[in-house]
């Protein structure tokens, strides 16, 4: 089929942006005309301006911090052991054998269903939060990171092992960097998972942030803060997605990817 | 969310010869090892060997239950932290024969087909028209790029607003997180349909909505079953997160309910169902995509 938009690229910008402001006046109209009622759908300028009165109080920016500790915190841990491991797993038979089971009955579970354990074990506050993350964002990262490693050119570490390099020149000058287009996609899946479930626990388990002002604000029936705060999670996810995109142009500007 | 699906299978290796990382990289489904597939001397030593190599092959798991079946015990661990697994079990039996396993269990099986059911439908429908009507593409992508990194869970509080706490609700939930994954697995889908095939068609004299259903539907059936198990992944996700916060049934209800009362051995064995749950759907999805895909072999 025809690919849109081949024709003149500035159109398409044009086009693109168009869409999403035209969602906003739709919603805007759709609000002030009563369709439903002013307490079931804000309108967006009421939500715009409850948004800024968060930010200028600083309220936003203490949620927000909260929020993006949590999931960024949960998810490094889930990235760091979970590419040591992954690799482990491809490389070391014993390892392999120990995860594999594991990995392939923990990595369809919904790891939320958790969440009870881990208020159990690690308590209300940060810890069990950071850590059910970590258990949640931890599965794509591993599977990315074994296939990766997996999927090395055997000839590379042929000719390096024959050129005289040791175990551990072998691990971070060829295997790491032929892995890390995959593994960057694993670390790509997994960074939008963190975010969703900081923002569950919070929303369970309380202890504020964004999900957790959501949550005190549907309570108390207010729901331009409700939609205030849908909006900042959004604009923070889809502002980490941007730059986990952007570290991996940086990470991979030598690989073949860059130049396409 | 899409791509995790690609990275178990890696792309072929340019490498002429066999390596170390040839036996199957995805590590899930690894195929059986030459010896155990051939049938060797009687029937009865090979499924006695098949047998002992699954034995191996799942040993982890035995030593993950005899270690939290001794840790309590043991007094390594609190058995108020970490009921031991029997203890677990028995909880679990007792679940089931009290029905609260089946009435949750069906409540959320409900929520969760209705959702995923309608987000994969309505999913598909999107995919396939962005793909074949360029103004719908000029409209709803953009739309897709800007919600796609939102967490949807965020959007329980506003649906617990607009729907109350019953099911429709969690439905709605396990809907809106379905959507996206589907919608532009099919639209990748059916970009990639080969255009000779369809331009084959529409000179034979089909109608565009004949060619839409006969040939670009099957065409871009492999990606929307993939982005279907993204999609299957996220709404237990949804499923058991609304729960949590929303109503009075479902499983993820009773998990938390168990848990804030303190019955800690059959908030385990809760949990383990959940988890079970999660894993089996998983399993069955695979199979049936099998199914569903191999008139393509």
């Amino acid at each position: 089929m025809k690919a849109p938009g081949t024709g003149n690229a500035v159109l398409a910008v044009l086009a693109r942006g168009a869409s999403i402001v035209a969602l906003l006046v739709v919603w805007e109209i759709a609000a002030r005309a009563q369709i439903v009622s002013a307490f079931l759908l804000p309108s967006a300028s009421i939500v715009a301006e409850r948004m800024v009165a968060d930010a200028a109080s600083g309220d936003l920016a203490g949620s927000l911090g909260l929020t993006l500790y949590r999931a960024i915190a949960g998810f490094a841990l889930a990235a760091s052991i979970g590419v040591a491991l992954g690799i482990m797993i491809a490389r070391i038979g014993i390892v392999r054998w120990f995860f594999d089971p594991l990995v392939s009955i923990g990595m369809p579970m919904p790891k939320i269903a958790f969440l009870p354990v881990f208020m159990l074990w690690f308590g209300l506050f940060d810890a069990s939060k950071i850590l059910l993350v970590a258990f949640s964002a931890i599965f794509p990262v591993i599977i990315a990171a074994w296939a990766a490693t997996d999927g090395v050119d055997q000839f590379l570490i042929w000719s390096a092992r024959s050129a005289g390099a040791g175990e551990r020149r072998l691990l971070w000058e060829i295997v790491l960097p032929a892995a890390l287009p995959q593994i960057m996609t694993g670390l790509q899946v997994a960074l939008p998972i963190s975010l969703i479930v900081t923002i569950v626990c919070e929303m369970a388990m309380g202890g504020e942030g964004l999900g957790g002002s959501i949550m005190k604000d549907m309570r108390f029936a207010d729901s331009p803060g409700v939609f205030a705060g849908i909006v900042e999670i959004a604009l923070a996810g889809a502002v980490l997605v941007k730059a986990m995109e952007a570290l991996r142009r940086r990470l991979l500007v030598w690989h073949q990817e860059a130049r396409g | 969310m899409i791509q995790i699906l690609r990275t178990r299978t890696p792309p072929p290796r340019p490498s002429p010869l066999k390596g170390k990382g040839e036996e199957g990289a995805s590590g899930l489904n690894p195929p059986p090892p030459e010896h155990l597939s051939k049938g060797r001397g009687s029937a009865g030593w090979g499924v006695y060997r098949r047998a002992l190599a699954t034995l191996f092959r799942y040993a982890p798991l035995l030593i993950l239950a005899l270690a939290w079946e001794a840790a309590p015990r043991l007094g390594l661990v609190s058995p108020a932290a970490l009921p031991p697994l029997s203890a677990v079990l028995r909880a679990w039996t007792s679940l089931l024969l009290d029905g609260d396993l089946a009435v949750n269990g069906a409540s959320s099986l409900v929520n969760l087909v209705g959702g995923l059911g309608a987000g994969v439908l309505v999913g598909t429908a999107i995919g396939i028209l962005m793909a074949w009507y360029a103004p719908v593409e000029i409209v709803v992508n953009p739309l897709i790029r800007c919600l796609y990194p939102m967490p949807k869970t965020a959007l329980i509080p506003v649906l617990i607003l607009w729907f109350g706490i019953g099911a429709g609700s969690k439905i709605a939930a396990i809907f809106i997180g379905c959507l996206l994954p589907v919608t532009i697995s099919a639209y990748n889908g059916a970009r990639g349909v080969e255009e000779t095939l369809v331009w084959s068609a529409l000179s034979a004299g089909a109608s565009r909505a004949r060619v839409l259903w006969d040939i670009v539907l099957p065409a871009c059936l492999p990606e929307i079953l993939a982005g279907t198990r993204t999609a299957l992944g996220l709404s237990f996700i949804l499923l058991v997160s609304s729960e949590f916060l929303i109503g009075h049934t479902g499983l993820g209800y009773l998990i938390s309910f168990l848990g804030e009362g303190g019955v800690y051995d059959a908030m385990f064995a809760g949990v383990l169902t959940v988890a079970a749950f999660g894993f089996l759907a998983d399993r069955l999805y695979l199979a049936a995509m099998r199914r569903l895909l191999a008139w393509r072999q």
